[in-house]
């Protein structure tokens, strides 16, 4: 009775639910019923069954574990595969049990539809509300509801129709909706392949049939082009731009963004290994290589769009999270946050409310989220980053956070948080945008002069040697052979700040966009600028940031000085604490610059950069 | 077809994440029909190119034929090549007759555990698929090994989206399983597509038996089969309700189970 004809798709479904509501058993009824039993597999399993004196359930055909049989419960998740009716089923059954929460997200991560499981006898339970929520969070929108053991509660609709009340009520208040609730017996086979002749009061889809009525994921090709930058490869004579296209759809000559950087190209070719004729465009869901017309800098995390529909950029965000880390998650604390492809150190700037699954109330106040728990929060990254609104894209919308060396949480992005950059990120957009370029491109000058263009800041209260650091790495810099250039605020203050009144000369925000415009002007010539915040005083870290901002993605190396320990400034690259010796303290700054790869390796030999140009 | 793409770009997705994350990385390569489709993906997603090298753990057991095929295509596609053998077990004279667990877990667990100490290698690359066995069904993309290149599987690292484990503490390791969501049928379907060349002892050659699992000589048995073609194998499994590993004497009784969690492939 096995439908086997040629795959025209694959389809991954995701079964979750309490423990011990019956998922491994509606598994094992679901191959039994449709054939799809390697030969022998039944009997071997009964054999065991009947060798260590136990009743036979269909669930042992899936649980591979000698633990998953003793304890009757399944561990991680499992991938089988079926064939009906031309589709190619990947079914995950996900562990119930709570301990084993992260495996059943991991399971339903990977889906594209699921079915959720409910015991009839024990009706709605803690778990069966946690997975409902945790899949409206996960993104899988398209699922059934299966009410098992109906054999239990001899066949009663009366119970079914309750179930299905109070659950579509839970459901309700996150706008779930199922697409299906279907009254089964999974270990008698009522309603899984074939209809029940015990439930004639039901008149819906078996679940056999629910599965082929699944659609296959909505077409994201549709929707505005999203391709984050997984690497760049130079193997041969080709830079290859590869990534995995999100969203959208993209062909040669298509004008590509890439953002935060902004740095604009075409795409030259698309590129491909054993494909004739040479693909000429790509879309959503394919893994691709493209070559620009031009070589700009562009590196792994950032976003290429069309410019017409740029993703957000920001150093915040608010978000729904759900926490499985083995410690929990503390306000303040640093941890790896992954958004497609970049990876970005941020801290938890605030925790909004902790949100219980059992019964939707919130919890506010609380600076940290246990394991297992689900909450809002807003994330503030070390950097910006390219990011969407998980209700409009989705890959690009949703993130993991690591801790230590795990995957301790993921979420969805709900809200982009202003940061005190966004006017200036505003005006570098749109000013590079139009950016007038001759011939010569970052490269060629990086190739001439042996060293990329940086900003080299030196930040530090009142005489801590900041100046005298700076020119002495300006003649060190020059003396080595480097093209280097010590800006000076007070140079600004008599020139181009002359039309500014003296109360606006106060104010740091016009001095910095002014500075940071000028300093963009020199990067762009290839120059190292060399400089101090010594012209905005106190007000070091704001000035310090603009900068940043607007030169971005040139790098701003910073350096902080003091003469006794303090807290250096976030991002600080070299902390120089104490009487200083200069020459030690220039030839550490060198290092880092090597290190950042801004200078090569040896005067006079072609730079190697860290990354690729 | 579209379905035989769609699980190209997530390997192809998973290997340059791979060589994104790991700096010093590796393939193993049995070439058995899995491992040589893996390999192909590498050239798929490396434009042409395999940047990392490939790693054969020869058990001395092997087909001859096999060893043949292995070096033909090393220099063909200019692959970097590293086997590795446990001698000091071979030269004590570990043979299958000793207990096939016995016997791979000295040769092919503890001949890799060797290769990856001896070299360094952090990350390494398999071609192992969900729908082999049971317990292959339960791994990750990425699956942590710990210092004694052990698996825990039961307390396995989350994966979500497209979002892996590429973070791990000193001494230990990562296995990447790229073809987890492939099945014996698409393998072949996909060698169809991309005319990748296999060995021919997957085929009948008119004896009316061909392998379809490839392993050590006396622990691999063939099947009945009048399968010539790429084509008549799809068929044939199209219809077919054997377990694909049933010549593999290893998996009987609990033998993958006990053999994974101590390292094996």
């Amino acid at each position: 009775m096995s439908e086997l004809t040629k795959p025209s798709e694959n389809l991954n479904i995701v079964i979750v639910g309490h423990v011990d509501h019956g998922k491994s058993t509606l598994l094992g009824r679901l191959y039994a019923d449709t054939g799809s039993l390697p030969d022998g597999k039944l009997e071997k399993v009964q054999a065991i069954c009947k060798q260590q004196g136990k009743e036979f359930e269909y669930a042992f055909l899936f649980d591979a574990f000698l633990e998953e049989q003793e304890q009757g419960i399944t561990i991680d998740t499992a991938r089988t595969f079926f064939m009906w009716k031309g589709r190619q089923y990947i079914i995950i059954d996900a562990p119930g049990h709570k301990e084993f929460l992260k495996n059943m997200i991991s399971g339903a991560a990977r889906a594209e539809a699921a079915l959720l499981l409910i015991d009839a006898l024990e009706g709605v339970r803690e778990q069966s509300k946690k997975h409902g929520y945790l899949l409206s969070l996960l993104g899988v929108r398209q699922f059934a509801v299966v009410v098992n053991k109906m054999d239990l509660v001899a066949y009663r609709q009366d119970l079914f129709d309750g179930i299905e009340k109070e659950y579509r009520e839970f459901l309700g208040q996150f706008k779930a909706v199922p697409s299906q609730f279907i009254p089964v017996s999974a270990k008698l086979g009522d309603n899984i392949a074939n209809r029940s002749e015990q439930m004639s009061w039901y008149s819906g889809p078996t679940v056999l049939e629910t599965l082929g009525a699944f659609k296959k994921e909505a077409a994201r090709s549709e929707q505005p082009l999203r391709l984050p930058v997984q690497d760049v490869y130079k193997f041969d004579a080709r830079r290859i731009i590869t990534g995995r296209i999100t969203a959208g759809r993209l062909k040669v000559g298509d004008h590509l963004v890439f953002s935060p950087s902004n740095k604009r190209a075409n795409i030259r070719t698309v590129e491909a290994f054993n494909i004739e004729p040479q693909p000429t465009e790509g879309q959503a869901g394919q893994s691709i290589g493209v070559t620009l017309d031009e070589q700009i800098f562009v590196e792994r995390g950032e976003v290429a769009s069309h410019q017409e529909h740029l993703p957000l950029v920001s150093t915040a965000f608010r978000a729904n999270l759900f926490w499985l880390g083995k410690r929990p998650l503390e306000k303040g604390r640093k941890y790896l946050l992954r958004v497609a492809t970049k990876e970005v150190d941020c801290e938890v700037a605030s925790i909004h409310r902790i949100i219980d699954t059992m019964d939707l109330a919130q919890q506010q106040g609380s600076n940290s989220i246990s394991k297992n728990q689900v909450a809002e929060l807003t994330l503030r990254t070390k950097a910006p980053v390219a990011f969407d609104l998980s209700a409009s894209l989705e890959a690009t919308g949703r993130f993991v956070l690591v801790d230590e060396y795990d995957i301790a949480g993921g979420g969805i992005i709900t809200e982009l948080v202003h940061d005190d950059q966004e006017f200036l990120r505003e005006e570098a957009r749109r000013r590079d945008f139009a950016w007038v370029k001759g011939e010569v491109t970052v490269e060629d000058r990086a190739q001439q002069y042996g060293h990329r263009a940086a900003v080299v800041l030196i930040t530090g209260g009142r005489h801590t040697g900041k100046s005298f650091l700076a020119r002495k790495l300006e003649g060190r810099l020059v003396a080595d052979g480097r093209h280097a250039y010590l800006l000076d605020g007070e140079n600004l203050r008599r020139g181009l700040d002359a039309d500014l009144s003296e109360e606006e000369r106060g104010q740091t925000t016009e001095m910095a966009r002014r500075y940071g415009e000028v300093a963009r002007l020199l990067t762009d010539t290839g120059l190292i600028v060399v400089s101090t915040t010594n012209p905005f005083g106190l007000a070091y870290q704001e000035a310090s940031q603009a900068i940043r901002t607007l030169v971005h993605p040139a790098p701003v190396i910073a350096v902080h000085m003091s003469k006794s320990q303090e807290e250096p400034p976030p991002n600080t690259d070299v902390v120089l604490t104490g009487p200083t010796d200069f020459d030690a303290a220039t030839a550490r700054i060198l290092d880092e610059l090597k290190r950042r790869g801004v200078l090569a390796q040896a005067i006079g030999a072609k730079p190697i950069f860290q990354y690729s140009i | 077809m579209k379905h035989l793409r769609q699980l190209e770009d997530q390997s192809v997705y998973i290997l340059r994440e791979a060589y994104k994350h790991f700096d010093n990385l590796a393939m193993l390569w049995s070439m058995g029909k899995d491992s040589t489709v893996l390999l192909w993906l590498a050239r798929k997603a490396f434009f042409g190119h395999v940047p990392f090298p490939l790693l054969h753990v020869d058990t001395s057991y092997k087909i001859p034929a096999m060893i043949e095929y292995r070096d033909r295509l090393a220099r063909e596609w200019g692959l970097n090549l590293v086997v590795g053998q446990n001698k000091e077990a071979l030269a004590a004279g570990m043979n299958h007759t000793m207990g096939r667990v016995v016997c791979c877990t000295a040769l092919k667990t503890n001949g890799l555990k060797q290769l990856l100490e001896n070299k360094g290698y952090t990350g390494v690359i398999l071609g192992v698929r969900a729908d082999e066995e049971g317990t292959r069904a339960k791994e990750r993309y990425f699956s942590p090994r710990d210092k004694h290149g052990d698996w825990d599987f039961r307390d396995q690292p989350p994966e979500l989206w497209d979002q892996y484990k590429t973070t791990f503490p000193p001494g230990t390791h990562i296995r990447i399983h790229p073809l987890l969501d492939w099945t014996e049928i698409n393998i072949w379907e996909y060698i169809k597509l991309e005319q990748i060349p296999f060995i021919d002892l997957y085929l009948d050659k008119g004896d009316g038996t061909r392998y379809r699992s490839l392993g050590c000589a006396p622990c691999t048995s063939p099947i009945k089969s009048t399968a010539k073609s790429v084509d008549d194998i799809i068929e044939e499994l199209r219809h077919t309700t054997v377990a694909e590993r049933s010549g593999r004497a290893q998996d009987e009784g609990r033998g993958m189970e006990l053999l994974r969690k101590d390292g094996y492939m």
